[in-house]
């Protein structure tokens, strides 16, 4: 489905981008979505992954969320801020990249979220005609292209 | 007659310090399964957080897979949850309790 790589390794901690530009309208696309759900609709049962408790104890729970969500709310729009404006690049330092990182993962989380993924989802084998075809094909890409980009980034954690 | 408050002597043991020894007990960080988040991805996670060798972060990430949950870090309360906090910010399921 998707034959050619568009992510690789570049030098000293940088990643080397090829996406068609159909593929950067997609991102853009989907980041603007998930940015705009989290701007406009932070309760939205798509985000619950996106905001996990902390504690197995509610009323801590509870706590950390009021510390904590502010910060995550920002860093997740910073980072899909980030791929929005570099879709168009050919390289990524490494702080973008790590932008990248999380927000494809975000993105994944809102979509897969949405489809009710399991363990034993299996993409392949969800009939072409099925309603959510699109949120299926953006989760495909999503994990594909972040697959390549988790690979690029191996070597230098 | 009031033979329900206790007699004076009788010393009620409010452990004194508890408290104390309460917090100098350690928390741990779990991570739990999720069907969402990539293998190769968690692996990558904890490298980067942790600064674990590809070794210790794959051993981890498969218990996590395999066990459903598995203790990456521990420490005080507050690494504790700067952990957590930066855990969530990758998208981890991530919790934290009182070893």
């Amino acid at each position: 489905m998707f034959p050619r790589r568009r992510i690789a390794r570049g030098a000293s901690g940088t990643v080397r981008l090829r996406l068609p530009e159909q593929e950067r309208e997609l991102l853009r696309a989907v980041c603007v979505e998930v940015r705009f759900l989290l701007d406009d609709n932070p309760d939205d049962p798509d985000l619950h992954r996106l905001f996990p408790p902390g504690h197995a104890d509610p009323e801590r729970a509870a706590e950390y969320q009021l510390l904590v969500r502010q910060e995550l709310l920002d860093g997740r729009a910073r980072a899909l801020a980030t791929v929005e404006r570099t879709a168009d690049r050919t390289t990524l330092d490494a702080d973008e990249a790590n932008a990248w990182l999380t927000a494809l993962n975000n993105a994944r989380l809102v979509f897969g979220t949405r489809l009710g993924v399991t363990e034993e989802l299996d993409l392949a084998r969800i009939a072409a005609n099925d309603p959510r075809e699109r949120e299926i094909g953006v989760y495909a890409y999503l994990t594909w292209l972040q697959e390549q980009l988790i690979e690029a980034l191996a070597g230098d954690a | 007659m009031s033979t329900t408050l206790a007699p004076a002597e009788v010393e009620i043991e409010e452990p004194r310090g508890e408290d104390d020894a309460d917090l100098d007990r350690p928390w741990i960080v779990l991570v739990w399964n999720d069907p969402i988040n990539l293998m190769s991805y968690v692996t990558l996670v904890f490298q980067k957080l942790f600064g674990y060798s590809l070794a210790k972060a794959t051993k981890l990430m498969l218990q996590v897979h395999q066990e459903g949950k598995a203790v990456v870090s521990s420490g005080t309360q507050e690494k504790s949850e700067l952990d957590v906090a930066r855990l969530h910010a990758y998208g981890l399921w991530a919790t934290m309790q009182q070893d």
